[in-house]
């Protein structure tokens, strides 16, 4: 079966987010008002060919873990799905 | 006898032959190792030069950890072989464990590329044994993700085991504690920002980074 990973990483709290703070601090000066904060990061769609959802799922958080998040500053937020 | 030093390239690295010079201008002799190879067995010291190894996709040094030379950077840290990561170097020793912590963006975003004042903090590295503590040192920096970052129990660790090498006596880019370069508990590993190799020559500007690579050059005679 044939699975969609979507991963997105982010970094951890209390890691300095620079992209985030300017993108923030660009908002007000077009006009959007009531934006209380933004934080950056990425996100990654994974298909996966596995025999379940299980396994996709540890397919998923074994390759964020090792390649897509540094865990020394980020962190992954995982969904699997059927495709 | 003189060891000869690795000067390792992945595609995309760009500061492989200022390292090679610098090596050779200090009287030293290099020689260029591809990623795709898989034995040091030759060398008696590496360096992992600047650059954008692997275009920096993902994050800079996240893919480079895996090229096959990696396996044998490893071996050799682990044996004791001295082992410099300079800029980007630095950022693919500590993507692969080989320091601690990781490198972020610059506070503030800016790509810096000019002079910085650094000051030793500690000689117990292969790269700071020939420098004195306190010692202040002009070499340029040249990065976009050069901002030093790790949780407050490594920095403690760090800190307590004297293993910050190198400071920014003025922080440019945002560092934890002011940090431009550490070095592994032995001190056989170590990791800039600042490039050394580029201030080898007063006609650059400076010839502040010998103290720094000639420093490597005794650790890798010792070696050979």
């Amino acid at each position: 079966m044939r699975f969609l990973a979507r991963v997105e990483v982010r970094l951890r709290p209390g890691i300095a987010d620079p992209e985030g703070a300017t993108i923030e601090r660009a908002l007000p000066a077009m006009g959007f008002d009531g934006v209380a904060s933004v934080s950056a990061g990425r996100a990654f769609r994974v298909e996966i060919d596995a025999s379940d959802l299980s396994a996709a799922q540890s397919i998923a958080a074994s390759l964020a873990d090792r390649l897509l998040a540094n865990p020394v500053i980020e962190e992954s937020i995982i969904e699997v799905a059927p495709l | 006898m003189a060891g000869t030093i690795g000067v390792v390239v992945f595609p995309g690295t760009n500061c492989e032959h200022d390292a090679v010079s610098a090596v050779e201008t200090l009287g030293g002799s290099a020689r260029l190792v591809f990623h795709t190879e898989t034995s040091l067995d030759d060398l008696d010291g590496i360096i992992l030069p600047g650059g954008f190894a692997h275009g920096d996709y993902l994050r800079p040094g996240a893919i480079a950890r895996f090229s096959p030379i990696m396996g044998a950077v490893s071996a050799f840290a682990a044996a004791g072989g001295p082992v410099v990561g300079i800029c980007n170097g630095f950022q693919v020793l500590c993507e692969a464990h080989l320091l601690p912590g990781a490198l972020q963006k610059n506070r503030g975003l800016s790509f810096l590329c000019q002079p910085a004042t650094l000051v030793v903090a500690s000689t117990g590295s292969i790269l700071t044994s020939g420098a004195t503590v306190g010692q202040r040192l002009e070499i340029p920096i040249n990065h976009f993700s050069g901002s030093y970052t790790c949780d407050v129990e490594t920095l403690r660790i760090l800190e307590d085991e004297d293993r910050i090498v190198l400071r920014y006596a003025t922080n440019p880019n945002g560092s934890i504690a002011d940090i431009a370069g550490i070095a592994n508990g032995p001190g056989n590993v170590v990791g800039l920002m600042p490039h050394p190799e580029r201030a080898v020559s007063e006609l650059l500007g400076s010839s502040d980074g010998a103290v720094l690579l000639r420093s490597l050059l005794d650790a890798a005679s010792v070696a050979a």
